[in-house]
């Protein structure tokens, strides 16, 4: 079947979505109208990772001009109720907080305003108390039994636990030559649609139903989700999607808790509601990938092939568990051995609850964090045995003639040749000549190393693949789960044009270009004659619970039904055609926009005239034709079938194959690693457009180099989210992104019906740990074996570039301050004696003066102070409220000051430790030291800046301390005064 | 991300700004290129409550010879700047350091003097200036003043400047024949923000190595008669001597190891292309 070039079809078709797109005249959601009376939400979300709330005081912000409603959690639970999940664990999972916020960006209260500045406002004017809980990030740690714990119902962190058994993997580990395994924790990352979430909501009383318009992307096994949790049957829950959505790879599934959210604030402020997610909301609470530690262990022959693997797999989905999830554990159980044939294999999923953003679809869905474990180990078999790793992948590869292949855990690899593949990648990628620049940069010192990766590529997933995560039994009770169906409808309107709408949903890459090319060569038209829409709405359109944009499914099955749906309308007007020009229906041809009889084209009639012949005089068609002016085709695939007894799952109908080969040099300056080449082979069956698939795999390619050298959603210990702005999350651009060299050998899917598989994933699955395993080769002279963790940043990997000298004498005995979390440490001299500091610090009016930017400050007891403050430093300013409390006091030597600030930028908590030392009868020594930590807004998008604002501000409190205490400072300058502050820190 | 409310003034000169700020001080922000206050106001990081367009003012708009200096107006965008074909040699540091400010597209609208005011401890500009002996001319409606730029830099975004006061230019001396200058930095990506950022000066028996990226403000270190041998232990306690942090980009120690790398590469380049 395989042929050493692929079969690439003579599509010249120019995209036909690019026009609109390259004038900036799309149809995104921010562009489309909005209903009159609509109102502007803007959300509230919580600075703390984790905290009991105690109280939200909106009186004030609701009383603010343009402020039509404000709605919290509680007002929320009045008329919808939670988000259901497939796997039922127990977990409340509400769109926005009720008694408690888990993680830092999580939805408090929403305000509706006339437009969405006064909604900003107004959100400025909220006032929430929070009581803040110990936060848990590390999935380990979540598991600790002392761990702090997100849910009560829940038995410590612990989602759920399954376990999996194919063949006999226990026995195999025990008669093993070797084993060799490898611990990965794959990071938190996401693929960052440059469009982000956006919907308009509304509610019609008298009709009891929603209208949803939002750049949902599917599955639409959602749509019964959103529909339960606003306590509507299906039918009264409209859900559309615009023409165009700007990209979304996986990510703008997540808008549906908001849509929820949305819909109920329509509903309870009568008014149509528009909500347009802002960056930061984006980057820090919309959905992120799974992070995910893994044990990956092999049972190895001493030729290193691979007789058995065991996965112990702890995926961490955040603070709740959101459907599809935990779908990202369970998309790639049936090929959880990749393109090796190993038939035995055991597996322990884990599901934690920790502190940080709920989990979700993003682009390769559970490939990278398996893959990145997978070919991690096979680099290291081939370490351990001293094999070329080549020769470690090629021994393992399944073999070509055992497709379709069954896999240990169920699945069916429906075709391929992945020797081909291998062999042909290696031969016209010049990996010879690599191995070559490898020896001669080595033999100059340099760091240089080549890095191998083989993936299976999943597409077109089983809906049933979920319910593995339940026990055979919970299955049984549940109802059987399977298949992939696919909706398509093509109409003929009374000229005689075709219209085709999709069941797709679209984010950019061009299925109506494919669509029209597809209904276009069936019927003998030009691709610009057929108009595709790509529009959904679920009130008219045909779809099902698979609909939507993900899993890679179009070209196998979207565009497929496509196909069919235009084979049965070309079916009936050939016998329309055959009945008027006296000719059999099987010799009837379509071309040139004309229908005619196969050797007798001059007799033939216009295409527009059949097609619209169903129209205008319906009664002169042939008997029994059916209907030729509207069909509608849904189609799936009957090998989709629901999990075994045994937990055999047929996750996904097709499986391309890829097999990535790279050579990374390391900049000993910098400790960059730097992509020298990069090659990769894809067959992923029948191509139905070559410049779509080469886009595909040169996006999924930058998305997994950010992934593998930039990119990740990180947090700070105490949970703040550290990478609100594309400056700290920093996706790569052109500059960073290397040529890429794509070749292909075609298999095509025997289960398609075009043919074709899907790649749009592929490399986000495979490049990652491919630029990891070059890297690990470019340091195994330096190093040996090491364990690398993503992303492969320059400081990380400089570590790894020789020890640091160590400081000169008179440096090293100085204080540092080191580490993620705001510390610091100054000295500061007074001229006033240590008492007179002492009195001043416990002076509530003085304290008033001290403290810089306080506007009013209380005194609730002898010891706790609460202030209005403005801090700031340069040009960020913002109003806080601070709670001050002293303890420990040992008057009049030392005390510990402890403080909380919230407002509008954010959060902050810390502590800080004065002691006062006399320096002769009339001044004294101030010592401090401080640790603290800040969350929300600040915290998200100033990481940068927050160590020099900190400092500054708390130099302010001293300078104004020593000021208060002591007239000498008074005429010093501002600027002599952090000098001598912030100086006695270095 | 929308801004705060604020009242708008475009000013037709720098004295009718000078007026606004005597009237509106801490309140008032000039408006300056907007490439960070625009995206700090977005996000209500600020706040002010009148924003003073200067870009429409009357002004040189082209940096020009003033005597022995090249003098940099406040309507000079970067890209002025950076696009000057005699820069390379006129003041051929900062021909070298021009590239390495933000992107194309933030200097087309960015402002060399609204750079310095910002004091970014990242940016290019300021450390280029500290590193030139350069200097910062305020102005405001009591008064002008001059001053080193050394002195200007008092920390994260806090400068000499006063709340009334708008920088109305910056000054370099035109490099002498015999000076060799170099600019290296290391960022994540292209246009980052630097983690760290070397501007070396050699001249004579002068090493100077002025160093970005790290502390609150540019931090320069000047060596006489530092021999090569002694140039690696030389910047090893110059490194460690910084007020080196971790953040999420690096961590203290990598910024430690850029200064005596990176800090040596860029004098060693200086050394090669001075007399």
């Amino acid at each position: 079947m395989a042929s050493e070039s692929a079969d690439i079809a003579a599509v010249g078709a120019e995209r036909i979505e690019d026009a609109a797109l390259l004038t900036g005249c799309g149809r995104f959601i921010d562009d489309l109208p909005v209903p009159t009376m609509c109102v502007h939400a803007a959300i509230l979300r919580s600075p703390h990772a984790h905290a009991s709330l105690r109280s939200v005081d909106t009186s004030v912000a609701r009383a603010m001009p343009g402020v039509r409603a404000i709605i919290t959690g509680d007002d929320y639970a009045s008329i919808a109720a939670p988000l259901m999940v497939g796997v039922k664990i127990p977990i409340e999972c509400w769109p926005i907080a009720r008694d408690k916020v888990r993680y830092s960006g999580e939805p408090v209260a929403v305000v509706l305003a006339d437009n969405r500045y006064l909604a900003e406002d107004a959100l400025d004017r909220i006032v929430v108390e929070y009581d803040r809980l110990e936060p848990v990030l590390d999935p380990l740690a979540a598991l600790n039994a002392d761990a702090p714990q997100l849910h009560a119902g829940l038995s410590g962190n612990l989602g759920a636990d399954r376990s999996f058994r194919y063949g006999d993997p226990e026995s195999t580990f025990d008669t093993a030559e070797r084993t060799v395994d490898i611990t990965i924790r794959y990071p938190r990352n996401s693929c960052t649609p440059i469009e982000t979430y956006g919907l308009v909501a509304e509610w019609d009383p008298h009709g009891e139903a929603f209208d949803v318009l939002a750049n949902f992307q599917g599955p639409f096994s959602i749509h019964p989700v959103i529909a339960r949790a606003l306590n509507v049957p299906g039918n009264r829950l409209r859900l559309r999607t615009p023409e165009d959505s700007g990209g979304s790879f996986g990510v703008k599934q997540g808008v549906f808790p908001y849509m929820v959210l949305m819909a109920a604030c329509a509903r309870l402020a009568g008014r149509p509601v528009k909500w347009v997610e802002d960056r930061l909301e984006h980057l820090s609470a919309s959905v992120s990938a799974t992070n995910r530690v893994t044990t990956l262990r092999a049972a190895v022959t001493g030729e290193g092939r691979v007789t058995a693997l065991n996965w112990d797999q702890v995926e961490d989905v955040g603070a709740y568990l959101r459907a599809p999830e935990p779908a990202t554990l369970y998309r790639m159980h049936g090929n959880l051995c990749g393109a090796y044939d190993i038939a035995n294999l055991s597996v322990r999923n884990r599901i934690v609850m920790t502190n940080k953003t709920p989990t979700g679809l993003n682009r390769g869905f559970g490939g990278p964090q398996v893959y990145f474990a997978l070919e991690r180990l096979m680099a290291r078999i081939a370490q351990e045995l001293s094999l070329d790793p080549v020769e470690v992948i090629r021994r393992n590869l399944i073999a070509a003639d055992a497709f379709p292949y069954r896999t240990a855990s169920g699945a069916t690899y429906d075709s391929g040749n992945y020797q081909l593949a291998l062999e042909t990648a290696l031969a016209q990628g010049g990996y010879d000549a690599l191995l070559e620049a490898r020896a001669a940069a080595r033999a100059e010192g340099r760091l240089y190393g080549i890095g191998l990766a083989a993936a299976v590529e999943p597409s077109v997933s089983n809906m049933g693949y979920l319910s593995t995560a339940l026990t055979p039994q919970e299955r049984a009770k549940a109802g059987p789960k399977n298949g992939a169906q696919s909706a398509a409808t093509i109409a003929i309107d009374p000229v005689g044009s075709v219209t085709v709408q999709l069941d797709s949903v679209p984010q950019g890459q061009g299925h109506r270009t494919v669509a029209a090319k597809v209904v276009a060569d069936v019927f003998g038209l030009e691709p610009a004659q057929v108009r595709v829409l790509a529009a959904m709405d679920t009130a008219r359109d045909a779809w099902s619970i698979a609909a939507g944009n993900y899993a890679s499914r179009f070209a196998g099955a979207s565009a497929g039904a496509v196909k069919i749906a235009a084979d049965r309308l070309r079916d009936r007007l050939a016998r329309i055609a055959a009945a008027r020009i006296n000719a059999r229906p099987e010799d009837i041809r379509f071309d040139g926009g004309r229908v005619f009889a196969a050797g007798n084209p001059e007799a033939g009639l216009a295409f527009a005239r059949v097609a619209s012949a169903a129209h205008w005089a319906p009664a002169t068609l042939p008997e029994g034709i059916g209907n030729p002016v509207r069909e509608t085709a849904i189609w799936t695939a009957p090998e989709l079938t629901a999990p075994t007894e045994a937990d055999g799952i047929n996750s996904s109908l097709c499986h391309a194959f890829i097999f990535d080969f790279c050579g990374v040099e390391i900049d000993p300056l910098s400790g960059e690693a730097r992509i020298d080449r990069y090659v990769t082979m894809h067959d992923c069956g029948t191509i139905l457009h070559p410049g779509m698939v080469e886009g595909q795999i040169r996006g999924a390619f930058a998305h997994g180099v950010g992934a593998a050298l930039y990119e990740e959603y990180a947090y700070d210990d105490a949970g703040a989210f550290l990478a609100g702005t594309f400056a700290d999350y920093p996706v790569p651009t052109v500059h960073e992104i290397p040529e890429l060299d794509v070749l292909h050998i075609c298999t095509p899917s025997p289960l398609t019906p075009l043919g074709a598989k899907g790649v749009g994933e592929g490399n986000c699955m495979s490049t990652p740990v491919c630029i990891a395993n070059a890297v690990g080769d470019a340091l195994a002279p330096l190093c040996g074996w090491t364990d690398l963790a993503l992303p492969l940043t320059p400081a990380r990997l400089s570590t790894f570039l020789g020890d640091e000298p160590t400081a000169p004498a008179d440096v090293a005995s100085r204080p540092k301050a080191e580490g993620r979390g705001l510390t610091g440490k100054g000295k500061a001299r007074v001229a006033a004696p240590p008492q007179v500091i002492w009195d001043t610090l416990m002076d509530a009016d003085q304290l008033a003066a001290i403290i810089p930017g306080a506007h009013d400050v209380r005194k609730l007891s002898s010891t706790r102070f609460l202030a209005d403050v403005t801090l700031g430093v340069g040009p960020v300013k913002g109003r806080y409220r601070v709670e001050v409390v002293l303890s420990d006091l040992n008057p009049p030597r030392s005390a510990t000051l402890s403080g909380k600030a919230n407002g509008a930028l954010g959060s902050g908590e810390g502590t800080g430790y004065v002691t006062l030392t006399p320096e002769g009868e009339r001044a004294t020594m101030i010592a401090y030291s401080y640790e603290a930590s800040l969350g929300g807004k600040v915290a998200s998008v100033g990481g940068r800046l927050l160590d020099g604002a900190a400092r500054i501000v708390i130099g302010q409190f001293f300078a104004s301390l020593g000021r208060k205490a002591g007239a000498a400072p008074a005429a010093i300058g501002f600027r002599a005064r952090l000098k001598a502050l912030l100086g006695g820190a270095r | 991300m929308k801004p705060a409310r604020f009242d708008y003034v475009r000013v037709d000169t720098l004295d009718e700004a000078a007026d606004i700020l005597a009237q509106s001080g801490d309140d008032a922000r000039v408006l300056a290129g907007g490439q960070s206050l625009m995206a700090m106001m977005n996000m209500r990081l600020a706040q002010p409550a009148v924003v003073v367009d200067i870009l429409q003012a009357t002004g040189p708009r082209r940096p020009e010879i003033a005597k022995d200096r090249l003098r940099i107006s406040a309507l000079v965008r970067q890209e002025a700047l950076s696009t000057r074909v005699s820069l390379a040699q006129e003041v051929p540091l900062l021909a070298q350091a021009a590239p390495w400010i933000g992107h194309i597209q933030t200097r087309m609208r960015g402002t060399v003097c609204g750079s310095v005011a910002h004091a970014d401890p990242s940016a290019e500009l300021p450390l280029i200036l500290v590193a030139l002996d350069g200097r910062v001319h305020l102005k405001s409606r009591r008064k002008r003043r001059t001053m080193p730029a050394r002195e200007f830099f008092l920390g994260m975004m806090v400068t000499e400047k006063s709340d009334d006061e708008l920088i109305e230019a910056v000054d370099v001396p035109l490099t002498l024949p015999g000076t060799g200058t170099a600019f290296r930095e290391v960022g994540r990506r292209k246009g980052d923000f630097a983690i760290v950022s070397c501007a070396a000066v050699v001249r004579g028996s002068l090493t100077r190595l002025a160093v970005g990226g790290v502390n609150d403000t540019p931090v320069v270190a000047d060596w006489e008669n530092l021999a090569p041998a002694d140039l690696a232990e030389a910047l090893n306690a110059f490194a460690w001597s910084l007020d080196t942090r971790d953040d999420m980009h690096a961590s203290a120690r990598y910024r430690r190891d850029l200064v005596r790398r990176l800090g040596e590469t860029t004098i060693r380049e200086a050394r090669s292309c001075a007399d």
